[in-house]
């Protein structure tokens, strides 16, 4: 809550490392110890390192960001709300069963065995679309000063062709 | 024994939350944070469930949806550092702009 309610960007967002944290220790109550190694690993570690790193290149810890109107909040926390209301009354009783804490599936050699037996292709798409993602966020990153010169080089070439 | 039904409670709540920031803030880097906390309530959600099942293979769902949620924010990010040297805001009411 503290995420969406806090004025400064950095603020918040040490929040929201907060909540991933905790998050991490019911992954550990879950039984799922791999999980919990790499959530804190690229959570707390990458991503927010990432979100920080942003805020303060941009040097947005001033609090000049206008707010929305009023009107636009109430109706935005009464939307949170009544699908808050809605979600807890459709899963409420849905399920009569009980956690078998005696399973060891979320340690490192079961969860290998499966993601490299059943989910073989599903891993070598996502490993793709990691390396798609970080050449893009890359280029994106540079396009900004490539577009004055790419555009100037380009109508020379043009009245060439 | 924590049962079940408090972490659908607790996903549930995190989720709403999630909503409630994305409709709420007007910057659009908690609007990212945001995203990740709902993110996290489903992931959340899967885990729990893949353990009361006795299945590995909601957590292997759960680290293909970590993969994707990195690449999202790399390139997320790289895009709003993109509009932010353009219009020095991060607003997100700038983006009406976008149209036409």
């Amino acid at each position: 809550m503290l995420v969406v309610f806090s004025k400064n960007p950095v603020y918040s967002i040490l929040y929201l490392i907060i909540t991933f944290f905790s998050i991490a220790g019911h992954y550990v109550l879950l039984n799922a110890q791999f999980l919990a190694a790499v959530h804190v690993i690229v959570y707390a570690g990458a991503i927010m390192v990432l979100f920080l790193y942003v805020i303060m290149l941009l040097n947005l810890n001033k609090e000049t960001e206008p707010h929305k109107s009023n009107l636009a909040k109430i109706a935005a926390v009464i939307c949170a709300g009544t699908m808050m209301v809605v979600l807890v009354a459709s899963l409420r009783g849905a399920s009569q069963m009980m956690p078998n804490s005696g399973g060891n599936i979320g340690l490192v050699k079961n969860l290998g065995k499966v993601l490299f037996n059943e989910f073989l292709l599903p891993f070598e798409i996502s490993s793709i679309l990691l390396l798609a993602a970080m050449v893009g966020a890359v280029m994106v990153g540079k396009m900004d000063h490539n577009i004055p010169p790419v555009a100037n080089n380009q109508k020379p070439n043009d009245n060439n062709n | 024994m924590i049962s079940i039904d408090h972490y659908i409670w607790l996903s549930a709540v995190l989720f709403s939350i999630g909503v409630l920031g994305v409709l709420f803030r007007r910057n659009a880097i908690i609007i990212f944070a945001c995203i990740e906390l709902m993110l996290n309530a489903v992931n959340l959600l899967m885990v729990a469930f893949s353990t009361s099942l006795n299945d590995s293979r909601g957590q292997v769902f759960v680290f293909f949806i970590m993969a994707v949620a990195a690449a999202e924010v790399a390139v997320g990010l790289a895009i709003l550092v993109m509009v932010y040297r353009r219009t020095k805001s991060v607003d997100i009411d700038i983006l009406n702009r976008l149209r036409g």
